[in-house]
C-alpha cells in the first residue's frame, strides 16, 4: 500500500460525492480561521492595551454595544450559508439520491467481532439465502447451502473489491455489536447496527489499495478490524469476479475462496 | 443548639433572622464542639461539604488523568513494554510490561467516566456551586442541608464502585463512557459495576440539583433580584435544571441496561445477535439505538453542566481583575437560559452516523447551528469586558484569560461536526477528541482552575502562592496545546478514535509522529501539576492571611469572614446594588460592593 497518500491533511479522494465534504470542511476551517484571528487580535490587543499600569484607569461604560452586533450578525449569516448553502444540499444530494441498483454492484457486508463479511451475489446477480440461525465459524454469513442462488456467491474476509467508475451500493449490518465501516479516502462512513440492514453508496474514481477501518469501538480487537479495500479496474474486477467463483459441483458456496486472507488481522498489510 | 438544628431550621424558614444570633467568626465559638466525624465527615454545611466536593473530585481528576497517561505510552510506542509502571500490573492487564488492548479500553471508558461523572461536574457543581452559591446569595446554608450530605454521601460510594471495579473479574467497564449496547449487555461484568454505579452518580446529582435550586430561588438576601445575581449563581441555576431534567432519562436508561445484564430482558439487544459464532439466547426485539437516544438526551445537556460553571467562573473573574463591570451582564443571563434550552434538543448530532435520514438530521444541524449562536455572544461579551479595563494578572485571571480563546477553539471545531455532511468524514475521529477537549481541559478545568485560586483565600484564610500558580499556569497552558492541537490534524487524516494500536492503519502510521509528541506533552502536563498540589498543602499552612476581601471584589460572599463560620455572615447582608460595580465614576475606589450603602 501506498504510504504517500496519508499525510496530514485530508486524504485523497477518490470519491464521486467526495469533493464536496471536502469543500465544505475547507469552507468551514476558513471561516473559523478568520473568526479566531479576528477575536485573536482584539483580545490581544486588549490584553496589552488595558493592562494594569500606574495611572491606568478602567472605563465604567466604554462601549455601547452597536459594532458587537455586527459581528453576531455576520456570524448568523455565514452559519447560515454554512448550513442551507452547504452541507444540507450536500447531505441531500448524497443521501437521498442512491444509485439506480440495475447499475450499480450491490455488496451485502455483514461486520462482527472483529471481521468485515462481504457478500457478492455473482454472476446470476441474486443473493443466496441467508439465515443467522446457520452462522457459525466456518460459515460467518450464515449461508444456506441449498440456496440455488447462493451457488455462484462471492465470499470475502476483510478484503472488498469494487471495480472503478460504477456506482457501488454497500447493504451493511452487524451480527453482534455496532461498528462503524468508514472508508477515509472514499468519505463514507456509516455504523453497523444490529437489526438493520442500512444501504450505502459510492463510485470510486479511480484505482487503487485502500483501508477499510473500523470506527466504532467495538471490543478488544476493535483496532485491528480493518479490511483491504481493492478498486479495480473493470477487466481487473471482472477476472476476479471470475478467478473467486466458486466452482458449480461439490464445492460449498459458503466456503470462502482461496485467496481470500484468513482474518488475520494482526499482519501488517502487504504492499500490492 | 447544634450546628445539625441549626441548617434545619434555617433550610424550613428562610433567609433573615436567623443570622444575627447564628453569625459567629470560628467553627465553634459560643457552640459546644461537634465530635470530628460531625464535623468534617458527615458535615451539613455547606462550605464543609463543597470542599469535600471538591477534594474528592481534584483527586479522581488526577486518578482519571493518571489513567491517560498510562494510555499514552501505547498509543506513542504501540506494544512497548512500559517502563517502570508496566511491571506493577499483574499479568492479565500488562502481560510482560505491555498493556493488553482489553485493558486499554478499560482505561479509556474509565477515564471518560471519571473526568466527566466524578471530576468536572463534582467540582463545578458538588465544589464550586455548593461553596460559593449560597455565599453568593447571602444565605446562611443551602435549603436542605442534610439532602446536600446526603447527596455527597451518594456521590461517594459511587465513586468507590467505579474504582472497585478494576477488581471484577475481567476488569472494569471497557464500552466507553458511552456504554453503547449491544457491546455493553454483553460485556464482562465490570459493566455491572459501571451501571451501579452510575445510578449512585445520578441520583447523587439530582438531589443537589434540587437543593440548587430552591436555594437560589428560595434563600436570596434582601434586595438580591434576580437582576443583582452574580453571573456565576445563574449559571448554577441553568445548570441545576439541565441536571434535573435531562439526569432522569439516563437513571432510567441505566436500570434498563443493568436489567438487559441481569434479567434477561432485551430493552436494547434485537433479535438474531450472533456473537463468536454463537446465537445469544435472549428475547430480542430491543434496539441498540434507544439506549443511544436516552444516553446522549442526557449527555449533550451535560456538556453544559461541564461548561456552563466554568463560564460562570470565569465571569466573576474577569470582572474583579479588569475593575469594570461585565459587559452585557443580561445578554450573557439570557444566552445561559437560551443554551440550557436548546442544550435539550441537539442530541442526535451524536449520532449522525446511525442511519438517519435527511428530515431528522436537518433538524439535528439547525438545532445545533442556533446553539452555536449563544456560545458565540457569550465569548464576545466576555472579550469585549476586557475592553477598557484595567487588567491585573494575577494567577486566577491568568486561567480566566486563558479559557477565552480555548473554549474559542473548541466552540469553533464544534461547527464541523455539527455539520452533517462534513461529519460524515471527521465522525469518530480524533477531531472529535480534540474538540471536546478543547472545551473541557483548557476550557472547563482552566476555569476551574481560576476558582480555585480565586476562592481559596475565602474557604481557607490565606492566599496561594503566585509564583507557583504562575508556573501552574504556563507549563500547563504550553502543555495542553501540544496534547490537544495536533489531535485535529490526526483527525483531518481520518484516525478513528479509542484504537489501541493506530499503527495498524496506513493513515495511522502517516500521523503516528504526532502521537508522539502528544504524549511527551501529556506528562509534561502531569507534571506541571506538581506545583499546584505543593501549593494547595503547603498554602494551607504558609499562605499569606488575608482579610474578608482580598481581591476588592464587590460580591457578596466577599463580606463574609475568611473562612466563614457556621452561618456564613457576621451580620445579615443586604444588597444594594449590581454584582459588579467596579470603577463607578465618582466612587471614591475603584470597586463597590454590592454589600456597602454608601459606596
Amino acid at each position: 500500500m501506498d504510504e504517500t497518500k496519508y499525510g496530514w491533511w485530508l486524504p485523497m479522494d477518490v470519491s464521486v460525492h467526495g469533493h464536496r465534504i471536502d469543500q465544505l470542511i475547507s469552507v468551514v476551517h476558513w471561516f473559523m480561521l478568520l473568526l479566531f484571528v479576528g477575536w485573536g487580535i482584539f483580545f490581544v490587543y486588549c490584553l496589552i492595551n488595558f493592562r494594569a499600569r500606574d495611572g491606568h484607569k478602567a472605563i465604567y461604560d466604554p462601549v455601547k454595544g452597536i459594532f458587537t452586533k455586527y459581528i453576531e450578525v455576520a456570524v448568523v449569516v455565514v452559519e447560515v450559508f454554512v448550513l442551507f448553502g452547504l452541507s444540507t444540499p450536500v447531505w441531500f444530494a448524497y443521501k437521498n439520491h442512491p444509485p439506480a441498483e440495475k447499475d450499480a454492484v450491490t455488496i451485502k457486508l455483514v461486520a462482527e467481532q472483529f471481521a468485515w463479511n462481504f457478500h457478492y451475489a455473482g454472476k446470476d446477480g441474486k443473493f443466496g439465502r441467508t439465515d443467522s440461525s446457520l452462522m457459525s465459524g466456518d460459515n460467518p454469513l450464515g449461508m444456506d447451502p441449498d440456496s440455488p442462488e447462493g451457488k455462484d456467491d462471492i465470499v470475502t474476509v476483510n478484503q472488498m473489491h469494487i471495480p472503478v467508475n460504477k456506482p457501488v451500493i454497500v447493504e451493511i449490518t452487524s451480527k453482534d455489536v455496532i461498528h462503524s465501516f468508514n472508508i477515509p479516502v472514499l468519505r463514507v462512513k456509516q455504523d453497523t447496527i444490529p437489526g438493520q440492514r442500512i444501504p450505502i453508496w459510492f463510485e470510486a474514481t479511480q484505482t487503487g489499495h485502500f483501508e477499510l477501518a473500523c470506527a466504532q469501538l467495538c471490543g478488544l480487537g476493535h483496532y485491528r478490524m480493518r479490511a483491504d479495500v481493492l478498486i479495480d479496474s473493470p477487466e481487473d474486477y471482472a477476472k476476479w469476479e471470475a478467478d473467486n467463483t466458486p466452482p458449480p459441483a461439490e464445492a460449498p458456496a459458503a466456503q470462502a475462496p482461496t485467496d481470500t486472507p484468513a482474518p488475520a488481522p494482526e499482519a501488517a498489510p502487504e504492499k500490492k | 443548639m447544634s450546628v445539625e438544628q441549626h441548617g434545619t431550621k434555617t433550610g424550613t424558614t428562610g433567609t433573615a433572622h436567623a443570622h444575627g444570633e447564628l453569625a459567629h467568626e470560628g467553627h465553634d465559638h459560643g457552640h459546644h464542639e461537634l465530635p470530628f466525624w460531625k464535623k468534617y465527615i458527615f458535615s451539613v454545611d455547606h462550605k464543609v461539604i463543597g470542599i469535600q466536593y471538591a477534594v474528592t473530585a481534584l483527586l479522581f481528576l488526577f486518578f482519571g488523568f493518571s489513567l491517560m497517561m498510562m494510555m499514552r505510552w501505547q498509543l506513542a510506542y504501540p506494544g512497548r513494554a512500559m517502563p517502570l509502571f508496566g511491571k506493577l500490573f499483574s499479568e492479565n492487564v500488562m502481560p510482560g510490561g505491555v498493556m493488553a488492548p482489553e485493558f486499554y479500553n478499560q482505561l479509556g471508558a474509565m477515564h471518560g467516566t471519571i473526568m466527566v461523572f466524578l471530576g468536572v461536574v463534582p467540582l463545578a457543581v458538588g465544589g464550586f456551586g455548593n461553596f460559593v452559591m449560597p455565599l453568593q446569595i447571602g444565605a446562611p446554608d443551602m435549603a436542605f442541608p442534610r439532602l446536600n450530605l446526603l447527596s455527597y454521601w451518594v456521590f461517594v460510594p459511587g465513586g468507590i464502585i467505579m474504582l472497585a471495579s478494576f477488581l471484577m473479574p475481567g476488569g472494569a467497564a471497557q464500552s466507553g463512557w458511552t456504554s453503547y449496547p449491544p457491546l455493553a449487555v454483553i460485556a464482562s461484568s465490570g459493566q455491572t459495576a459501571w451501571l451501579f454505579g452510575m445510578v449512585c452518580l445520578i441520583t447523587s446529582s439530582l438531589l443537589g440539583s434540587i437543593n440548587f435550586i430552591v436555594t437560589i430561588v428560595q434563600m436570596r438576601a434582601k434586595g438580591l433580584t434576580f437582576w443583582r445575581l452574580p453571573f456565576f449563581v445563574h449559571a448554577q441555576l441553568v445548570t441545576s435544571f439541565l441536571l434535573l431534567l435531562a439526569f432522569p432519562p439516563l437513571e432510567a436508561a441505566g436500570i434498563l441496561q443493568l436489567m438487559d445484564r441481569l434479567a434477561g430482558t432485551s430493552f436494547f439487544m434485537p433479535t438474531g445477535l450472533v456473537v463468536s459464532g454463537e446465537a445469544l439466547k435472549i428475547a430480542g426485539g430491543g434496539s441498540p439505538l434507544l439506549w443511544q437516544h436516552l444516553f446522549w438526551f442526557l449527555a449533550h445537556p451535560e456538556v453544559y453542566v461541564l461548561i456552563l460553571p466554568a463560564i460562570g467562573i470565569v465571569a466573576e473573574v474577569l470582572a474583579n481583575n479588569t475593575r469594570k463591570p461585565l459587559w452585557g451582564y443580561r445578554l450573557l443571563v439570557y444566552s445561559v437560559i437560551f443554551l440550557g434550552f436548546m442544550s435539550f434538543v441537539v442530541w442526535a448530532h451524536h449520532m449522525f452516523m446511525t442511519g438517519m435520514g435527511t428530515t431528522m438530521s436537518t433538524f439535528f444541524q439547525t438545532t445545533t447551528m442556533i446553539i452555536s449562536v449563544p456560545s458565540v455572544i457569550v465569548l464576545t461579551c466576555f472579550l469585549m469586558s476586557l475592553y477598557g479595563g484595567n487588567i491585573r494578572f494575577n494567577t486566577p485571571m491568568l486561567f480566566a484569560t486563558a479559557f477565552l480563546p480555548m473554549f474559542a477553539i473548541g466552540g469553533l471545531t464544534g461547527l464541523p461536526l455539527g455539520l452533517t455532511a462534513s461529519d460524515i468524514y471527521l465522525h469518530d475521529t480524533f477531531y472529535v477528541i480534540g474538540h471536546f477537549h478543547y472545551v473541557v481541559a483548557p476550557g472547563t478545568l482552566f476555569a476551574l482552575f481560576a476558582g480555585i485560586y480565586y476562592w481559596y483565600p475565602k474557604a481557607t484564610g490565606r492566599q496561594m502562592n503566585s509564583m507557583l500558580g504562575k508556573i501552574h499556569f504556563w507549563w500547563s497552558f504550553v502543555s495542553i496545546n501540544f496534547v490537544f492541537m495536533p489531535m485535529f490534524f490526526q483527525g483531518m487524516a481520518g484516525l478513528s478514535r479509542r484504537l489501541y494500536d493506530p499503527t495498524v492503519y496506513a493513515h495511522g502510521r502517516g500521523v503516528q509522529p504526532l502521537n508522539v509528541v502528544i504524549s511527551w506533552a501529556a506528562w509534561s502536563l502531569g507534571l506541571a501539576q506538581i506545583p499546584f498540589i505543593i501549593n494547595f498543602f503547603i498554602s494551607l499552612k504558609n499562605g499569606a492571611r488575608v482579610a474578608e476581601n482580598p481581591w476588592n471584589a464587590t460580591t457578596l460572599e466577599w463580606s463574609a469572614p475568611s473562612p466563614p463560620g457556621h452561618g456564613n455572615f457576621l451580620t445579615e447582608p443586604i444588597v444594594y446594588r449590581e454584582p459588579y460595580e467596579y470603577s463607578v465614576p465618582g466612587a471614591a475606589q475603584d470597586f463597590s460592593p454590592q454589600f456597602v450603602a454608601e459606596a
